[in-house]
């Protein structure tokens, strides 16, 4: 899986990165634009950079995905990118989806611009899902009790329940990670 | 009986799971080693319990979570609980704000600081270096960041490194992650 997942990054960010052997960690970096300016603090936080790589690996790529797909991993993901309007981001997230292998209700999904109920082709299932990644990524403050219920009347087993939780807050904090160092690269 | 948490506080609340957590004695190999379950530490919380239902998430996010908020050098523990109150307010993670602030008291034995924020919340007036941490990882914490080159260059100016600015982004974004998990999957309760 990391081999695959180096192989994208060499593949999909910039010219910069084809030049040179991607390692893991520099996706975050990769993706945020951090130039020379933040190299010195990035590397002091190496460690911190290759466990939020980790943390990409599984959540979007795990070994054991339970009810929740790769493909509808990507496609989430790259809708809570786009809620997070961070374009690069969510290409990213659409390459992963791409490969893992796209349908039309993942493609809507993927596309932050179309509403929950209003995808076409997902069922009842899908759409509970997409729903609950729109509340917990725009207004996490508003999720109660009846928000997981509704999954659970969905369909959706406790566990990927759990494992839809940590797919939202990990994209969530990592389009924060990459606009904190872009602004922090903005300094002189 | 239990009662449900819903205003801030510095006295730690319990967590009371939404989905049911995995039972100690049912867990497989996999999800003992994420719960890092070993003959000296058997008492595991509900909460790390409840993420047990996806170990190979929960064995990156422990020590990703320990590396940001504990990890030597960089900002002072005290600020960064402070940008982890500023999320968690956002985010309003009742649970999660009463355990950092009351990490900060401990840090600064400043409860005035976080009276105010729980009085005011994203309004609160504070001193100006504590001010531009928390209106930063608050500003942050929106969807999508509202933080700006403005308050960046403000955390310079006030003599922040960049690692120490580094830092604020990684407890205020890893907040992120935590508060989404913490106040959608259970609640706060008083028994």
């Amino acid at each position: 899986m990391q081999i695959k997942y180096e192989a994208f990054a060499r593949h999909a960010v910039s010219q910069a990165a084809k030049e040179k052997r991607v390692s893991a960690s520099q996706l975050i970096e990769t993706l945020a634009g951090a130039g020379s300016g933040l190299s010195d603090a990035l590397a002091e936080r190496a460690e911190i950079l290759r466990l939020s790589q980790a943390a990409h690996d599984a959540v979007l790529l795990p070994r054991a995905p339970g009810g929740l797909s790769h493909g509808e991993r990507a496609a989430l993901a790259a809708r809570i990118a786009s809620a997070n309007t961070d374009a690069t981001l969510a290409g990213h997230y659409r390459a992963l989806l791409r490969r893992a292998g796209e349908s039309p209700a993942l493609l809507a999904i993927a596309d932050g611009a179309v509403p929950a109920a209003e995808v076409a082709g997902a069922d009842g299932r899908l759409r509970a899902i997409v729903r609950h990644v729109d509340l917990v990524t725009l207004s996490p403050k508003d999720a109660t009790r009846a928000d997981i219920a509704a999954l659970v009347d969905a369909g959706l087993a406790e566990p990927d329940i759990v494992r839809l939780a940590e797919l939202i807050a990990f994209v969530n904090y990592q389009a924060r990670v990459i606009a904190g160092l872009r602004l922090l690269g903005s300094l002189a | 009986m239990s009662t449900v948490v819903h205003d801030f506080t510095a006295t730690v609340p319990r967590w009371s799971p939404f989905v049911t957590p995995v039972a100690l004695a049912e867990a497989t190999p996999e999800q003992l080693d994420a719960m890092q379950v070993t003959p000296s530490n058997k008492k595991i919380s509900d909460y790390v319990l409840t993420l047990a239902h996806d170990p190979e998430s929960l064995k990156v996010r422990s020590p990703l979570f320990n590396a940001i908020m504990y990890g030597k050098g960089g900002l002072s523990s005290a600020e960064r609980e402070l940008g982890a109150t500023a999320a968690s307010i956002v985010n309003r993670c009742v649970y999660c704000a009463a355990v950092h602030a009351s990490r900060f008291i401990g840090l600064t034995r400043r409860d005035d600081v976080i009276a105010e924020i729980f009085a005011r919340e994203l309004d609160a007036e504070l001193e100006e270096h504590q001010q531009a941490i928390f209106d930063f990882a608050a500003r942050l914490s929106k969807t999508p960041s509202q933080a700006t080159e403005e308050d960046i260059a403000k955390l310079a100016d006030l003599g922040l490194s960049k690692v120490e600015i580094l830092d604020l982004i990684l407890s205020a974004s890893i907040f992120g992650w935590a508060n989404r998990l913490m106040h959608t999957l259970g609640e706060p309760v008083r028994d």
